[in-house]
């Protein structure tokens, strides 16, 4: 997406005018946060597990140039090519040139949001190369030439009878029905085509172990391990932050993903990948590249604070109970990634000049730091880059962007009037005059009123009614 | 001009050295105590797979390869790949008959006969290394005797599980049988058939892979 196109508040209004978003959004979330806590029933246990997941996380990052350095020793002698970029114009070059020396016409994708971040799809399109999403969300918002509106369901904001108009319009000789499994069907005859006689397999990676080289990804339908066992070449493609020390810290990261994301305990498969065929097997990829995304991660990574982004496990779960998530939906941040964890990590990556909106879209209520399954401290990173946004001396890139200096002087006027008690008497006295005579209909009143009753300054203050019962001044 | 590897890893060190990352130990204790009595096991690997649409037969040692064509002729099915390499192919090829679905060999290079396990193959069949109580999952670990994708083309996959190889959580699978030490090509958890709920959250089986999971237990 353009950044002149990014019109997060604009977008967000269009959104909660429309009910039958709000509906597939409400009832989408509603059953995602029922089924969630039934997997976390048991409170010990689920505290136990997000310890864990957390050790494990920060004590990746804690030893990220190592492990990453590790991470390719181990996949190179694996028989897997590494590769590093650090911007996404850099990874689309890699994974272009790759398909160009094995002269590339079709790639089948698998579900993976740093592909996204890199808009490789629109990119290998301009170069002539067809990347078919394989994921049935992912490949239902691709037909509609949509952006995924969740990180784990792409096309939750679509109910049936739209997919099936959808289907009917897009896919050749398809009929209409709303029948969930003749959808399914239907998809997978046309997706089996496509596996077949792709060239090239790409996919995101879940975890990337360091002590083995190993690959490991999550998935339901199949598409995954289809994409990356079927087409002669495999490329992946991970955020720097995706590695864990030891095959033993794949267990933790993977219930919690799993649990957190669909409810489910474990998905339909787990995929490990060590390496390209060897001599004498029969099916797999000759080649598979890793390709290891920088994207701005190693200077999130460079601030003690908010560093703590990068332990993001992409489960989703922030996003299913964020109530600002839920009434907006996904398309609204026009963003890569939504809700709260986009809020964060999106403004980091993108700056604030065009994403400083974003970590507004937050009522601080906390229950997407409740039910973090890595305890990322995500409200108070959210008010670091709130005040990182009006800061010109500020870490994140376009720090200031969103400095005024209307909101600079009344910040000034309210501090000088609670440093003095004479200010404060005379600026409540006037406020409270001016504030019962004012209109509701004023400007700036009017946001406010236009849904609200209009509140009344009392006659007497506080500190009056405190002194007529004998409280003495402090 | 530094190439990207260098200058993300200096970047990294001088962020991490500049400020240095605390962490807290790692207690797998929560996943050491995942434990159920032998015989829970099955019992819960049952439970948890027949949730998602996984189907159980029970069968013995001698049996198998005959409860295997039984059902797979009563399913409609008229071809079933097999890895003739390994000992379960071994037996199947020895005990077939002529009555059963044709046995179609996996002994060559897929690159070979793709459009046929696309369009031509109905069942699969593989050994597993055992199942998981916890999550409800059969271990894998193809390679070139038994390929990767036998349990994933055929629209239905018959996995053999011996009923005494199970074990609590795949912490466990992997500590224990000490994975790290040597990782194969591909490892695979498989949990059900092949699903999905991207529409409507309605789940709908066998929307790329496998559409029935089939467990013939051996007890």
């Amino acid at each position: 997406m353009a950044h002149a196109d990014v019109n997060f508040a604009e977008a967000s209004r269009a959104a909660l005018k429309d009910p039958q978003l709000r509906a597939n959004f409400r009832r989408a979330m509603d059953g995602l946060m029922s089924k969630r806590a039934v997997q976390f029933a048991d409170p010990q246990e689920w505290h136990a597990m997000r310890a864990l997941g957390a050790s494990v996380r920060l004590r990746a990052l804690s030893r990220l140039p190592e492990l990453l350095e590790t991470l390719e020793e181990n996949c190179t002698r694996n028989g897997i090519t590494v590769h590093w970029a650090s911007a996404t114009e850099e990874a689309n070059a890699i994974v272009l040139a790759i398909m160009q020396r094995v002269d590339a016409r079709l790639a089948v994708k698998g579900k993976s949001m740093v592909t996204e971040e890199m808009h490789l799809n629109a990119f290998l399109e301009k170069q002539g190369i067809e990347c078919i999403e394989a994921d049935l969300g992912e490949y239902i918002v691709q037909l509609d030439q949509e952006m995924p509106s969740h990180i784990i369901m792409p096309a939750i904001h679509k109910n049936t009878k739209q997919i099936a108009h959808l289907f009917r319009e897009k896919i050749k000789d398809a009929e209409y029905t709303e029948d969930v499994a003749q959808l399914t069907d239907l998809a997978r005859r046309v997706l089996r085509r496509k596996f077949m006689n792709a060239d090239v397999g790409i996919s995101g990676v879940n975890a990337a172990v360091a002590e083995t080289g190993t690959l490991c990804l999550v998935e339901n339908e199949g598409n995954g391990r289809m994409v990356t066992t079927v087409p002669p070449v495999h490329i992946a493609v991970m955020g720097l932050e995706k590695v864990v020390e030891t095959l033993e810290d794949v267990p933790p990261v993977l219930s919690l993903l799993t649990r957190s994301a669909t409810a489910q305990p474990i998905t339909t498969y787990v995929n490990m990948i060590t390496s390209p065929r060897k001599p004498g097997e029969k099916d797999g990829p000759r080649e598979i590249h890793l390709v290891i995304l920088d994207n701005g991660r190693s200077k999130i990574y460079a601030d003690e604070e908010l560093r703590h982004t990068l332990r993001c496990i992409r489960c989703g779960a922030c996003m299913n109970h964020c109530p600002v998530y839920t009434r907006v939906g996904g398309h609204a941040y026009q963003a890569p990634y939504p809700g709260p964890i986009g809020k964060i990590l999106v403004p980091q990556m993108e700056g604030l000049g065009t994403r400083g909106e974003m970590p507004h879209a937050c009522t601080l209520c906390n229950a997407c730091v409740e039910i973090c399954p890595v305890g990322i401290p995500i409200a108070e990173l959210m008010n670091r880059l709130r005040a990182e946004a009006v800061h010109p001396d500020g870490t994140v890139k376009d720090a200031g962007a969103q400095a005024s200096t209307v909101e600079a002087l009344v910040w000034k006027g309210w501090a000088a009037a609670f440093a003095s008690p004479t200010a404060y008497r005379m600026a409540t006295m006037v406020l409270s005059t001016v504030g019962n005579a004012a209109p509701a209909s004023l400007p700036l009143l009017k946001e406010w009123t236009s849904v609200r009753v209009k509140p009344r300054f009392a006659g007497r203050t506080l500190h009056d009614l405190a002194r007529e019962k004998g409280i003495p001044d402090a | 001009m530094p190439d990207a590897r260098s200058t993300i890893l200096a970047t990294l060190r001088a962020g991490r050295d500049a400020h240095p990352v605390e962490t807290v130990p790692s207690d797998f204790t929560v996943l050491k105590d995942k434990r159920w009595e032998p015989a829970e096991r099955l019992e819960r690997v049952k439970r948890l797979m027949e949730a998602v649409h996984t189907e159980f037969i029970d069968a013995t040692e001698q049996d198998w390869p005959a409860v295997v064509r039984a059902f797979l002729t009563e399913a409609g099915a008229r071809t079933l790949l097999y890895a003739p390499a390994t000992g379960a192919g071994a037996r199947l090829h020895a005990e077939w008959g002529d009555d059963g679905p044709e046995l179609v060999r996996y002994d060559r290079s897929v690159d070979d006969f793709k459009e046929e396990m696309f369009t031509g193959i109905d069942a699969g069949i593989t050994m597993t290394l055992g199942a998981i109580a916890d999550t409800g999952s059969l271990v894998l670990w193809p390679g070139a005797e038994e390929p990767r994708l036998l349990s994933l083309v055929p629209h239905i996959h018959v996995a053999l599980l011996k009923a005494d190889a199970l074990y609590d959580t795949f912490w466990q699978v992997m500590t224990k049988n000490r994975w790290a030490d040597g990782m194969p090509t591909n490892a695979l958890l498989i949990s059900g058939p092949s699903k999905t709920a991207d529409i409507e959250q309605t789940l709908a089986y066998g929307v790329h892979g496998p559409k029935r999971l089939v467990v013939v237990v051996i007890h």
